[in-house]
């Protein structure tokens, strides 16, 4: 890193480096760390590579968290969903807010050191405007845009270094992942499969930010897969990357989750549409594809398997098994090994209400379908879990203490669509049920009525279900646990931010927020004292089945917007 | 790969009718190759904004460059998504997207007396893009009488205004006033408001 700081640029420094003094000089983020990411720090998305959600700081604990208490909050300015963690390298804190915004905090005090913006096309449409945080990778910070550009900031002055387009913005290409930073490389993918976008991974130099690779998630002609894709669909095929990809530096193997093919309707594209609804294991030398497993063929029901799944060595009828686990839309819980060369199934069971696969195959983990319950063009059907499915977006959990995951969970609820035909024309919506279907697509028996949102821990050594907690709405809360046998999560509609019991799911704290929390958590230690944070700011789909939920149910529900960072410590 | 995004602010909000020189970037040309290739600043006219006297042509290729008369609209029928054209010129101004606008008829005693006067015979048209944060609005519920973006559900009122009747857009729809001229929808004035997303 050359630190030539012009005198112009050294004035204007003045006084965030005096606001600074206290913080010591930035560490730069080496992949030693990345792969052993000290337990004071939350470096990355889920806080390490095999994405746990896991901090082993346990200074806050079940003994004393019922004494946790505001440290400082931070009012973002922005509406819309706050979802990105609070990042800490040795207390320099970063988190992200929709509308391509990255803010720097002094973390100990709340501080603010330096925000950035990038500017927005004026024409841009925001189908999800959020941001799910930043990378750091030397002295570098990392920012994927909806507006389909990876920018570069300096840690320290949150200059832009560079930016580069990643794809067309234009046809519908926008990113709301954290970037995932691993041996020389920046990695993103793309969201945009309701426009008709032909999904990827791609790499850029960490340095440079010259393209290094890309690989598309729906297989072309003359690629592994192609031919499950009938015509030239799959130019139009999907298969969006919403989230940052867990990563193994043994076998040098990312996963990453893939979207549901598009069009919604599998009429449309018969065949098993290859990757969409998959994990994909990546090399991050070259891209090149290395095993996958398809959670579910021939989507129709908008279930995008778009979290990477957990790597966890979990012993399993007394074998060790290097696993993939992943909670799916599909609502199925799925646990896969992982080689250096391929993807093997191993168990799969519903963790949810679901009504559409008949049969899960022992052998390869491919489901068969209850043709009534399998949408089509000119087809009403009913199905369960809903649209979003058993979990959508939002991690699950592994404490590695008690060998739970931990999910957020939505049960009970169904979604009922009706397919219709639809046109592409670039950077428009192409989805194929129309707008007042999805509006109001939410079935509801007693069951759901009594309760949605849950939040699961579940052995997966045993398969067993040992707790969960039930909310009488939906949950979008991304889950933390922690070495202080604590598991924290938001994502209901009462604005509340809870910490449980991680053995046995008792509610230990609570604390309601300005918004609702879709943000996810991260801890980190300054000084000898540990600290939660969580972005408060509900938006984007959690409103949207909040606007399903009030066209369904006798009352409506107000969830009042406006992001608010804040830091939680005990009570002295 | 690297890019100068100074190009995606070609399109940057213009007072409509100012024909400055602008940068053209390529989202702006391909518009244009439908319409007049060989005007030396086509750029402008394509991304210019909706005025007086400019008639309105479909966005998909199904009418051609047809300008829309009254009677391609009939009460009970899906909106068109229609671009503005300048007479003049034959160039269709679709080369910014805030230019899209969603036309459609309704029962005229439904529409409010302001708005009877930017209608035509029922027939309304208002930017198709939301003020919330500016996805397409292409759906028209008749039993709801709403305009409803797919993006995060807001609900716009085309008989009153384009008025905000649910979900999360800060402000209404902007209007496109129309005339009639030998059957033929023209615009009559400017956009009531932006067109776009509102900022914040
Ligand atoms: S962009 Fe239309 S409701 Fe959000």
């Amino acid at each position: 890193m050359k630190n030539k700081i012009r005198p112009l640029v050294a004035a204007l420094a003045l006084t965030p480096l005096l606001a600074t003094a206290a913080l010591p000089q930035y560490a730069p983020v080496t992949d030693i760390r990345l792969a052993n990411p000290e337990p004071q720090n939350w470096l990355s998305y889920r806080g390490n590579y095999a994405s746990w959600g896991y901090s082993s700081l346990k200074q806050i604990n079940t003994q004393n968290v019922a004494k946790l208490k505001l440290a400082w909050a931070y009012s973002t300015g922005m509406t819309e969903g706050h979802q990105s963690p609070p990042i800490v390298n040795n207390g320099y804190m970063y988190i992200t807010t929709p509308n391509n915004q990255v803010i720097a905090f002094e973390a100990a005090t709340g501080k603010e050191l330096w925000r950035y913006k990038k500017t927005i096309p004026e024409e841009l449409q925001q189908l999800h405007p959020t941001n799910r945080g930043v990378a750091l990778y030397g002295n570098k910070l990392y920012l994927a845009t909806t507006d389909a550009t990876l920018v570069a900031l300096d840690a320290v002055t949150g200059k832009e270094l560079w930016k580069t387009a990643v794809a067309d913005w234009k046809k519908g290409y926008y990113m709301t992942l954290a970037p995932l930073a691993a041996k020389g490389k920046i990695m993103v993918g793309s969201s945009g499969g309701e426009y008709g976008i032909r999904g990827f991974v791609a790499a850029f130099d960490a340095e440079t930010g010259k393209e290094a690779w890309r690989t598309h998630t729906v297989a072309g002609p003359g690629e592994p897969g192609g031919d499950t894709w009938p015509a030239d669909t799959y130019k139009r095929g999907g298969g969006s990357v919403w989230i940052t990809g867990s990563y193994d530096p043994d076998t040098n193997l990312a996963y990453w989750g893939v979207g549901n093919a598009g069009p919604w309707m599998p009429d449309t594209r018969a065949g098993d549409n290859l990757y969409a609804n998959s994990t994909i294991a990546l090399d991050v030398d070259t891209g090149k594809l290395k095993g996958y497993h398809q959670y579910h063929w021939n989507d129709g029901w908008d279930w995008d398997e778009v979290s990477a799944p957990l790597l966890i060595d979990v012993e399993r009828n007394g074998k060790k098994i290097k696993s993939l686990v992943h909670a799916g839309r599909n609502g199925y819980l799925w646990l896969l090994e992982r080689t250096n060369s391929k993807i093997n199934f191993v168990d799969a069971w519903p963790y949810v209400t679901q009504n559409v696969f008949k049969s899960i195959d022992p052998k390869t983990g491919r489901p068969t379908y209850d043709p009534a319950r399998t949408p089509g063009t000119g087809k009403t059907v009913n199905f369960c879990p809903s649209l979003w499915g058993g979990k959508d977006w939002p991690p699950e959990a592994y404490n590695p203490g008690t060998g739970l995951l931990y999910i957020p969970a939505n049960n009970n609820l169904c979604s009922e669509l009706t397919g219709e035909p639809a046109k592409y024309n670039a950077g428009e919506l192409y989805i194929g049920v129309s707008i007042d279907n999805i509006l109001t697509n939410v079935r509801m028996d007693d069951k759901a009525r009594k309760h949605v949102g849950e939040v699961q821990a579940w052995d997966i050594k045993t398969g067993k279900k040992v707790w969960t907690h039930t909310y009488p709405e939906m949950n979008w809360g991304p889950l933390l646990t922690t070495g202080g046998n604590l598991v924290f999560g938001g994502g209901t509609n009462d604005r509340k931010f809870r910490a449980f019991d991680a053995t046995n799911g008792k509610l230990l704290w609570e604390f309601p927020t300005n918004s609702g929390v879709t943000g996810v958590p991260s801890t980190f230690e300054i000084d000898g004292e540990q600290f939660v944070a969580v972005q408060s700011g509900w938006g984007v789909d959690a409103q949207r089945m909040q606007g399903a939920f009030d066209a369904v149910l006798p009352h409506k529900t107000v969830v009042p917007q406006g992001g608010v960072l804040m830091v939680f410590k005990l009570e002295q | 790969m690297k890019t100068d995004s100074s190009c995606c602010n070609c399109s940057k909000p213009k007072d409509p009718g100012r024909r400055s020189a602008l940068k053209i970037c390529t989202g702006a040309l391909l518009g244009l190759a439908a319409a007049s290739a060989h005007r030396t600043h086509a750029g402008e006219i394509s991304d210019a904004r909706p005025e007086i006297g400019d008639f309105l042509v479909r966005t998909d290729a199904e009418g051609g460059t047809q300008p829309l008369t009254i009677s391609d609209l009939a009460v009970g029928d899906k909106p068109i998504l229609a671009f503005p054209l300048e007479p003049a010129s034959g160039a269709i101004k679709s080369g910014s997207r805030l230019n899209k606008v969603i036309v459609f008829r309704v029962q005229p005693e439904e529409i409010d007396e302001d708005m009877r006067r930017n209608s035509v015979e029922g027939i309304v048209a208002y930017s198709a893009v939301c003020t919330h944060q500016g996805c397409d609005i292409t759906n028209y519920v008749p039993k709801d009488n709403a305009l409803i973006c797919f993006c995060h559900f807001s609900q716009f009122k085309p008989t009153h205004g384009g008025e905000v009747i649910g979900g999360p857009a800060p402000r209404r729809l902007p209007v496109l006033p129309l005339k009639a001229e030998n059957g033929r929808l023209v615009v009559a004035g400017k956009f009531s408001s932006k067109p776009g997303a509102t900022a914040g």
